[in-house]
């Protein structure tokens, strides 16, 4: 279980994250929503670490996440990034196998050439594909390179920085497909930061908004469209006018 | 009134110190982890393909136009007092001791730093960094010390390649403008120059190259958003690793030739 108590940070005088408190239950996908700028990408960032909140607590399994040892906390990880941060001067199956090549456990090179290509098959690309360089690859392509690389090491908990960002409605529908399966099959804790309702429906177990640096709602997917809550209203149903500003 | 100006003159100067000693935390942090496994040798290999190899053109015109000008100049210099005959020793002690370390590590600050603060600054602004980081992996000893180990180890060879090529651009010089004797050039050359005059600029070299590196990564990891933040730290490392480099010549200069 991943679990935020108080969590708080601020960027000079913006305070960005006010007291985020959220559990997210092992084995359960968690999608975090909320308008361009509420601090959702930074919550992502200080629990894997890369973002140091200025006070509260984060612990996985009930262990604080800034003492554990980094490089196995990290190892238990897998990330989706919102523009897939592939390595420009790496072949597709090296970006794919890249944390299967390093470290104490690393395989040799053929073995991990060979999970490559099965996890690139998994995402839906052909072979051929693994001897491609990044720039060579479409956006859709790209999203999926990442995604086979973020469960390239079979993770236990997966994180997708707006996985459907900049894809056209049928590839982030096969995007957010892709991911469901593969969480589901993993049987792996999933979180995920997204403001596109579609992935929100399709990803999601349970749903938490955040809004004004803390979680403003939270609550199963199956009961998202039938809360008052004036905020989640205002932001799943798009509408202008509401309590959230629509200037920010 | 006063206090204003003190601060408006303390704040640059505060702010200065303080860079200065962000970049001395990062020099020292890169240094301790190039002894350190893990080791990135493809990453060194290649490092050491796009610095050494790939700067040697630019480094070799570098050195010979100016060889070929210098000769001109202290043959020039000389005729006024009948000393004409020092063009071969001075072109090759300018060469080994000054403008061969100086000039290849300039035009390597300008090909090399950019390149490296451009890169890793890209990797940063499209979040590479941070993918280097969730795959376990320190962006500074996957990034930076394989480029500051092969800076380090590869200007002291363009210097040295530098020099022979700037002698050669004198010689050249020598015999087809000047009326000098092939044989006699080339003689003048060699008994003149000592050991030191080539191994003191070999050091500067390697000084040189590891300045160039710290600086264009050091820049490149510390870039502001966007492509302007990209370009600002492109500049940045170019002038910084420059200006650097002038400033080490003086103090290693004061230190081999002074003492």
């Amino acid at each position: 279980m991943i679990a935020l108590a108080d969590v708080q940070k601020r960027f000079g005088e913006n305070r960005v994250l006010q007291g985020v408190n959220l559990q997210i239950a092992s084995g359960t996908s968690m999608v975090i929503i909320g308008g361009s700028g509420t601090g959702k990408s930074v919550l992502l960032k200080c629990i894997l670490g890369l973002v140091r909140p200025d006070q509260g607590t984060i612990t996985l399994d009930g262990q604080d996440v800034t003492k554990a040892d980094r490089d196995a906390f990290l190892a238990r990880f897998g990330m989706l990034f919102q523009g897939g941060a592939l390595f420009d001067s790496l072949k597709v199956w090296e970006n794919v196998a890249f944390r299967l090549v390093r470290g104490p456990k690393a395989l040799p090179k053929d073995r991990a050439r060979e999970i490559a290509i099965e996890k690139l098959r998994r995402v839906g690309l052909k072979p051929e594909t693994a001897d491609l360089f990044p720039a060579e690859l479409s956006g859709g392509m790209q999203k999926r390179v990442g995604l086979a690389r973020a469960i390239a090491a079979e993770p236990e908990i997966i994180f997708f920085d707006e996985p459907t960002t900049g894809l056209d409605p049928i590839m982030a529908g096969v995007i957010n497909a892709l991911i469901r399966e593969i969480v589901t099959e993993m049987g792996a804790t999933a979180m995920t930061i997204t403001h596109d309702m579609s992935s929100v429906r399709a990803i999601a177990d349970n749903v938490a908004m955040l809004h004004g640096g803390v979680i403003r709602w939270t609550g199963p997917v199956t009961e998202l469209d039938a809360t008052p809550d004036p905020y989640v209203q205002q932001f799943i149903h798009g509408r202008a006018d509401g309590p959230i500003e629509s200037v920010r | 009134m006063i206090a204003t100006a003190l601060g408006a003159l303390g704040r640059p100067v505060l702010q200065a110190v303080a860079a200065a000693g962000r970049v001395a935390l990062f020099a020292a942090q890169v240094l301790g982890h190039i002894l350190r496994p893990p080791f990135y040798l493809r990453e060194l290999g290649s490092s050491l393909l796009q610095i050494g190899w790939y700067s040697l053109p630019v480094v070799g015109l570098t050195a010979i136009f100016t060889g070929g000008a210098l000769a001109l100049q202290i043959y020039a210099g000389g005729s006024r007092f009948n000393a004409e005959s020092v063009v071969p020793s001075i072109v090759a002690i300018g060469m080994t001791r000054e403008l061969g370390p100086v000039l290849g590590g300039l035009m390597v600050a300008a090909r090399v730093a950019s390149s490296i603060a451009a890169e890793i600054g890209t990797m940063k602004v499209t979040e590479q960094i941070d993918a280097l980081v969730t795959l376990s992996t320190n962006p500074l000893k996957y990034l930076a010390v394989p480029r500051v180990l092969a800076a380090t180890l590869a200007m002291p060879v363009l210097v040295a390649t530098g020099d022979a090529i700037g002698i050669m651009g004198g010689w050249l010089v020598g015999i087809t403008r000047l009326d000098f004797n092939s044989a006699a050039y080339l003689k003048n050359t060699v008994d003149f120059l000592e050991a030191w005059d080539i191994g003191s600029g070999l050091v500067k070299g390697a000084v040189f190259g590891f300045i160039v590196a710290v600086m264009g990564c050091y820049h490149g990891m510390n870039s502001a958003r966007g492509a302007q933040g990209v370009g600002a730290a492109t500049k940045a490392a170019v002038v910084s690793a420059s200006v650097l480099i002038l400033a080490a010549n003086y103090v290693l200069t004061e230190v081999f030739f002074t003492t």
